[in-house]
């Protein structure tokens, strides 16, 4: 008894040590972070000069600040086209890509490949597919006679353009988690419901949809905390321009941070935006809890 | 079971002689292939024009009707780019950022993961649940706050005990590896691995006198390679195209990752599509090397993040 109660000892010794420089690191970067982020948003740190406290101000100052709630809206507006797009685009993709033919996986892997790209280069490539005058998405618009707008320089088309090129990026990801969801549906429910004389129309609607509900409930989630933490699309595609339409919060964050060095105020705006996230994550997760799954 | 099979397959055999099910069956298929290769060109579409472009004399980029190919192929624009700004140095700068990052989250996450799913000790699915928790923590959190923690790190960079008078981590490649480099993903993803494979092993392994860390790196992190490879993929593009992070870090132009150079170059100069082209895609392409060689893994490793979820 007593070698196997030091075997334990010993094992539970090993566990420790083997996850200490994890924890360390975690402790470092996450646990402390994390409490400073509400502690820094009481104060004016500013890196160069002492830092003081001052209470609510930041919060205030945030109240008043248009600028703040402008990028607020962006993002919204941007997340309410981008979120249910990109789920109901990998969802057909997937579907579609799920049939066995000959020449699927090509399929798969051409709509796959956007997403290995580099926010950078793919919005880099895209300033160029959509330059007014002389960009391959406005040649192919004069092939049916459309005169293409300035995509990125005029405010009612910029979000549009941004929503278009992160679309491209993440679909191709998101098609394939959908493809193993659909490999998870049992046949026998789309086989019996076929002897019930459902259409494929409703095949989808009381089986493949609520089947699917895990996999669009981590998809959703994913896409919410990262719509709302838009950032290197909107800063190389239009830098936040013209007159600030696809300015972002976490543009606002690093510019009022990092080059006016506010980070006082920064962490305020930085912490409500993450609240903002994790009620959206919230609700997301209620509207998705909502209906169970029929099987 | 069989006889199931059996049924399924004759009725089909059958529905495939009635003549008007196999035209509907036909124009199913070709509907199917239309759609596909439709969506196949538009996704594909940009890599191309990027390419044609980059490789196109200056004149034929900007030409009124579209010209879809080169007249002539230059390597003029490549040769801009990579003279107008470093665009090597920049390269290898990633190229190390990325590979530290990725043999640090094998390493620590394995090393945890293995912790995590075979050695009993009392806060195991306490600390566990921890870690899982902060996965959820938007990044934007902690952004602000773990500059200042790089910044004043304690007899760093010139700092003092107190961590003033430094610049700490800031402008050093550490101050990206460091807090990236045990992810709470890759411990998550290795525990989950490490749980598929038996414990008898361990047991064996005791009763021969193996040393603990002998058990782990002899015999359970060799049976996890498809686990590691795929992993490794994953954060080595995470690395490889990361760019708010690296900005904030490194001011230093010497020290600019290849993102940065890229954003920088195309900020700078707007009209240069051909050298803008030819940069964009060597910034893509070590990863698209990367997955044409391991394809199989990107997709186990998406794949996988989707079953869990």
């Amino acid at each position: 008894m007593a070698s196997i109660g030091k075997l334990h000892r010993h094992q539970a010794r090993t566990g420790y040590l083997f996850i200490t420089p994890t924890l360390l690191l975690f402790l470092i970067f996450t646990i402390i972070p994390v409490v400073m982020a509400f502690y820094l948003s009481f104060t004016n740190y500013d890196v160069l000069s002492h830092m003081d406290w001052v209470g609510f101000d930041n919060y205030r100052r945030l109240w008043l600040d248009s600028l703040y709630w402008t990028t607020f809206k962006n993002v919204f507006f941007y997340a309410v086209i981008f979120v249910p797009l990109n789920i109901l685009i990998s969802i057909a993709l997937a579907m579609l890509l799920n049939f066995k033919r000959s020449g699927v996986k090509l399929f798969r892997t051409m709509n796959y490949l956007p997403t290995l790209t580099s926010a950078v280069a793919a919005a880099t490539v895209w300033i160029w597919l959509l330059h007014p005058e002389y960009g391959l998405v406005n040649g192919l618009l004069s092939y049916v006679g459309i005169t293409g707008p300035a995509w990125l320089a005029q405010t009612d088309t910029a979000m549009f353009a941004i929503i278009l090129v992160t679309l491209w990026q993440s679909v191709g990801a998101n098609m394939i988690i959908y493809i193993a969801g659909l490999q998870g549906v049992p046949d026998y429910l789309y086989e019996s419901s076929k002897l019930d004389g459902a259409n494929a129309f409703q095949r989808f609607v009381y089986i493949t949809w609520p089947q699917l509900r895990p996999t669009t409930f981590l998809v959703s989630t994913m896409s919410i905390i990262g719509a709302l933490q838009l950032f290197d699309q909107a800063f190389v595609l239009t830098q936040g321009g013209p007159g600030n339409v696809t300015k972002t919060p976490v543009y606002l964050i690093y510019q009022q941070g990092f080059n006016q060095l506010q980070m006082g105020y920064a962490s305020a705006q930085a912490f409500i935006l993450a609240l903002a996230i994790l009620v959206f994550s919230f609700v997301n997760m209620r509207l998705n809890k909502s209906e169970e799954p029929i099987v | 079971m069989m006889s199931e099979h059996n049924v399924n397959a004759s009725v089909s055999a059958r529905r495939q002689r009635d003549p008007r099910v196999s035209t509907i069956r036909a124009l199913w298929t070709i509907l199917f292939y239309i759609v596909s290769i439709g969506i196949a060109v538009f996704m594909f579409l940009p890599f191309f024009w990027s390419l044609m472009t980059s490789f196109k004399p200056s004149e034929d980029i900007f030409s009124m009707p579209i010209r879809w190919l080169p007249s002539k192929l230059t390597l003029e624009h490549y040769r801009t780019a990579f003279t107008t700004v470093p665009f090597g140095l920049y390269f290898w700068n990633s190229l190390v950022l990325a590979v530290s990052g990725v043999l640090a989250n094998l390493f620590f996450g394995s090393l945890s993961g293995y912790a995590f799913a075979k050695l009993p000790f009392r806060l195991n699915k306490t600390l566990f649940r921890v870690l899982l928790a902060a996965m959820m923590i938007p990044g934007i959190v902690t952004m602000i706050p773990s500059f200042y923690v790089l910044k004043h790190f304690p007899y760093v960079g010139g700092n003092d005990w107190f961590g003033a008078g430094g610049n700490g981590f800031l402008n050093s490649f550490w101050g990206i590896i460091l807090p990236g480099a045990s992810g709470s993903f890759a411990v998550f993803f290795m525990r989950q691995f490490f749980l598929t494979l038996p414990s008898d092993m361990m047991e064996m392994a005791r009763i021969e006198g193996s040393r603990e860390f002998r058990i782990f790196w002899n015999i359970y992190l060799p049976l996890t390679k498809p686990a590691l490879a795929t992993l490794g993929i994953f954060t080595f593009q995470a690395g490889w195209n990361s760019f708010l992070w690296p900005m904030i870090i490194l001011n230093d132009p010497k020290k600019a990752t290849i993102q940065m150079g890229l954003q920088a170059f195309s900020y700078n100069h707007q009209t240069d599509f051909g050298p803008m082209m030819a940069g964009a895609l060597i910034a893509v392409l070590p990863i698209l090397i990367l997955f044409l060689l391991l394809q199989k893994y990107f997709v186990q490793g998406i794949a996988f993040s989707g079953v869990k979820g």
